[in-house]
């Protein structure tokens, strides 16, 4: 694997290979010594234009684990702020000698122009690129469900069959969008669920059926109830009239937790606005599984990392 | 391109119960004794042993895999390899003898590598080597402790063990 930008280019054994491999990097957590010697001499940057914490925490603690070195680059108090391009932030770290760039950006787009613009040799990992995709975070997602569904022997298995309903901002959503290829190209079907004003131009020819009322969802008996975290800073105009009846009419409250099926589970990709999209008591049930998707999220990113940087890079003539 | 069978089934077979008394001789039984396998067809062939093994000494022991791709030192100049699963017994390799086994000892560089993994995983008493085929060629300083077959080889020939888990049919070729 070159670069990995995007889920939407994965194919089904592509996407199974790194679940597979991201299981193997999950044993090592179990053991005493927690480090492979793997990246050993590769040089990993995390190159964040926007803020995040448990994103780069996760790939800077998936990194180290496989023996990378890793230098953190954020864009508040860099060059970026003195109006660097990235052009010249890219051609700066190959400057270096980055072997891989974990890039989180606010502007769609950003990680495929990296990769395609031929001013670094370096694999590019996307972190996040404005409403967009997060690829890692949709197999961490779809790692999370196959392991809850296959248990142990999740191995070479995909998501077939599983219904999965993702519920919120939509419109702003990242996460939605990388789930919905790659739970797709994995097998599952998907179910947008959010109000009118939240839902993106043009989903009609995506892969999923939109629905606008939480609580018929909830009588269909999903499988998996992602709740997606509603984004303050993202809204710039009214979509909804305020965080009460958001929380009345979208928000997993304890009773509509209730309702759920015995084995339906409840995720949420963090950080969660409780009382707001999720109540307290359904974010720290037995079937949430908010803690497995961030323990899941470095291995997931060990895989990535492991499969990008390693094996031989063509060289560029 | 010449393919000639070396070893056949009643061969191999004969070849792994030797190897299972060989290391009963060496270990004084069966008792703190944990056979790993390198994947792919090393878990096949520590399977057998440890079944021959149990055949002789009623005394259990521990039987896995151990998988040495995330330490190979070529990782950066072959394509990316997918690693294969590990599963070490539950009681642990501390303390323990421990006995690798492959199916053909090379270069010596995969058990380079197994070393090292087998390092991260606890502190065995000793560790051994079985290889069902040593062909030499040697880069490292590493012996075999058992072995099925010595076969001597040219470098450029290459050697194909097929195992009926895996392949269908227990043989062992040489191609040149």
């Amino acid at each position: 694997m070159r670069h990995l930008v995007s889920t939407r280019e994965l194919t089904r054994d592509e996407a199974i290979g790194i679940l597979d491999v991201a299981e193997d990097m999950a044993g090592v957590a179990h053991r005493e010594m927690k480090k492979l010697p793997t990246l050993r001499g590769k040089t990993v940057v995390n190159l964040f234009f926007e803020d995040s914490t448990r994103t780069r925490m996760s790939f800077e603690a998936a990194a180290k684990r496989l023996s990378a070195d890793v230098i953190n680059f954020s864009a508040k108090g860099s060059s970026v702020s003195k109006g660097e391009s990235l052009k010249d932030t890219a051609q700066t770290l190959a400057a270096m000698g980055a072997d891989g760039v974990v890039i989180r950006h606010s502007a769609s787009g950003a990680p495929q122009t990296l990769a395609r613009s031929g001013w670094i040799d370096a694999g590019v990992v996307s972190a996040g690129d404005g409403t967009h995709e997060h690829p890692t975070q949709a197999l961490l997602d779809a790692f999370t469900m196959r392991r809850r569904v296959h248990g142990a022997a999740a191995r070479g298995k995909g998501l077939d069959g599983l219904t999965v309903t993702i519920v919120g901002d939509i419109l702003h959503s990242r996460v939605a969008r990388s789930n919905l290829w790659l739970l797709t190209t994995l097998g599952a079907s998907v179910r947008f669920v959010a109000p009118a004003s939240l839902v993106p131009i043009g989903v009609e020819s995506w892969p999923v059926e939109i629905g606008y009322d939480l609580d018929a969802a909830i009588e269909d008996g999903p499988d998996v109830v992602m709740m997606l975290r509603v984004q303050a800073e993202r809204m710039h105009a009214a979509f909804f009239p305020n965080a009460r009846e958001y929380a009345r009419e979208w928000g997993l409250d304890d009773e509509r937790a209730a309702r759920l099926p015995a084995g339906t589970i409840v995720m949420h990709p963090g950080p969660m606005n409780r009382g707001l999209e999720i109540s307290a008591a359904a974010a720290d049930s037995p079937r949430s599984t908010v803690l497995e998707q961030v323990t899941n999220g470095v291995a997931v990113r060990m895989a990535v990392l492991y499969l990008v940087l390693s094996g031989e890079r063509e060289v560029r003539s | 391109m010449a393919a000639r069978t070396v070893l056949q089934h009643a061969d191999i077979t004969r070849a792994l119960t030797r190897i299972a008394h060989e290391i009963l001789e060496s270990n004084r039984g069966a008792a703190d004794l944990v056979i790993l396998g390198i994947p792919t067809r090393g878990v096949a062939l520590a399977r057998r042993i440890a079944q021959n093994i149990s055949s002789i000494e009623a005394v259990p022991f521990g039987v896995g895999s151990i998988d040495v791709t995330l330490y190979r030192d070529d990782l950066a100049s072959q394509p990316t390899r997918v690693p294969a699963p590990t599963d070490i017994p539950a009681e642990g390799i501390d303390g323990k003898t421990v006995v690798l086994v492959d199916d053909v000892l090379f270069s010596g560089r995969t058990v380079r590598a197994a070393l090292d993994a087998l390092s991260d995983h606890g502190r065995p008493r000793a560790v051994r080597l079985a290889a069902l085929v040593d062909r030499g060629h040697r880069e490292l300083p590493i012996r075999a402790d058992f072995i099925g077959k010595n076969l001597p080889t040219s470098k450029s020939e290459r050697i194909m063990v097929r195992l009926e888990e895996t392949d269908g049919i227990d043989e062992v070729v040489i191609e040149s």
